[in-house]
């Protein structure tokens, strides 16, 4: 026989109850908060005073429990209504029991069946209930490791596709073919532009000779527009120009501030 | 990589290795899809598998373990370690109430279930306070609704509430049992 309901106060363990269940009226409340329903109440009173549950004297549990439940009386209405509903249902368990069984129904289930199988579920779900609670958590028992890392998220480029690339062109055509009538076409040279060509060239290859940034297919203006862009590179002290003798090969490298 | 270049042991070394940064800096447990993803797609499962138990046996011996749960694996100090480590948060959270493990239980071991169900078995009203407790926890969620008047809603553990429980699946709860008396088959 294992103990019976662990009843506890405040978290200590419940004193032996006096054997006619009389209990103060002012602490009935805290006693029956102890109890989780009347399933509770009544599991407690069968381990309690060794009752087989598979074979329960109703006269005797009833008795018991409409004890507690006259006690509770005004004073816990809302919490009664669970436990009266279970008063009526030992009674009526109770009186069908007194019944004498008509003689063709042999087979009749027992009353007390229904009662006993709510019994046995309830117990064995509070035992469940204890052992989760007795299996260590995390947070509680448990700890879960977690090293420290500067979490910096990964940026996310928006992507492009070939597509998307080609429409958008076709709508640069387009927007621009409106502006045709109105100035002359000409292919547009921009000095920083072409600065910037020349400093990729030049992060691929650090050391340049000079003759090596002009393409001489592209034709006079853009050729000058090259060597503007040398020239402004150098001013502003982007790159650096060297040569060794005069007539020797100009050298155009990055200069090492950038770098 | 390709398949040659993995079986290499200094390339072996290099993918645990990964795992194991991924692991140990992770909150949650990462699961085998998010494991793949550190390798963007060049790997297998099957071959992640195994890394994962090498990883797992370097680590014996050591404070921590490697630990697969229901979301996947992570690694957590070992038992003997958590007295000692308790003592470095004295305010230990506190134990539920009968009544929010017992509605758990019910959850845990009759899911899907409704409100109704659980006051079938406990035998008196649920308390919605109590139902929240434990969606607030993450321990439960609302998995459907039964087709019945008023369409209840269907209540189940979650992925999480076995992470916390260190368990992979529910069959690993301890099994539902009753008193030794209750074996005596049931003769009413």
């Amino acid at each position: 026989m294992l103990p019976a309901a662990s009843a506890r106060i405040h978290g200590e363990p419940l004193a032996e109850l006096p054997q006619d269940l009389y209990i103060p009226p002012d602490a009935l409340e805290i006693y029956l908060e102890t109890f989780e329903g009347p399933l509770d109440l009544l599991l407690y009173l069968i381990r309690k005073h060794n009752l087989d549950i598979l074979d329960i004297p109703m006269a005797d549990l009833t008795r018991q429990y409409m004890n507690y439940i006259e006690k509770m009386g005004a004073a816990k209405l809302e919490l009664a209504a669970d436990y009266l509903l279970m008063s009526a249902m030992l009674i009526e368990i109770k009186s069908r029991m007194l019944l004498p069984k008509p003689a063709e129904i042999e087979q009749e289930e027992d009353p007390r069946a229904e009662l006993v199988r709510r019994l046995l579920e309830y117990e064995a779900i509070k035992l469940a209930a204890q052992r989760i609670d007795d299996m260590p958590q995390v947070g509680r028992e448990m700890l879960v490791a977690q090293a420290y890392y500067d979490h910096i998220p990964q940026q996310q480029l928006p992507g492009v596709t070939m597509e998307e690339l080609f429409s958008a062109w076709q709508d640069v055509l387009k927007r621009a073919s409106h502006f045709t009538h109105h100035k002359v076409s000409r292919e547009e040279l921009s000095v920083r532009e072409h600065m910037s060509m020349i400093l990729r060239k030049l992060n691929a290859e650090p050391l340049l000779e000079f003759v090596a940034l002009f393409d001489l297919k592209e034709g006079i203006p853009k050729l000058v527009v090259c060597f503007l862009a040398i020239l402004e590179l150098a001013r502003e002290g982007l790159v650096r120009l060297t040569q060794q003798a005069a007539f020797t090969p100009i050298y155009v490298q990055v200069s090492d501030g950038l770098r | 990589m390709a398949s040659g270049e993995t079986t290499s042991p200094s390339n072996i070394r290099h993918l645990k290795n990964v795992l194991e940064a991924a692991l140990l800096t992770s909150r949650e447990p990462l699961s085998l899809d998010e494991l793949l993803r550190l390798f963007e797609d060049r790997m297998d499962r099957t071959t992640l598998r195994m890394l994962l138990d090498e990883l797992r046996t370097d680590w014996q011996g050591r404070t921590l373990e490697l630990a697969q749960v229901a979301s996947g694996w992570r690694f957590q100090a070992r038992e003997e370690y958590w007295p000692y480590l308790a003592r470095l948060n004295p305010e230990r959270p506190q134990r539920y109430s009968r009544a929010v493990l017992e509605t758990l239980a019910i959850i845990a071991y009759r899911q899907p279930v409704t409100r109704g169900d659980i006051e079938e078995i406990r035998g008196v009203a649920v308390n919605p306070n109590i139902i929240r407790t434990l969606q607030e926890r993450g321990w439960i969620d609302v998995v459907g609704h039964r087709e019945v008047p008023g369409r209840p809603s269907l209540l189940a553990t979650t992925k999480t509430f076995l992470d916390d429980l260190n368990l992979r699946s529910l069959s690993e709860l301890p099994p539902l049992e009753h008193f030794p008396q209750h074996e005596i088959p049931l003769d009413l």
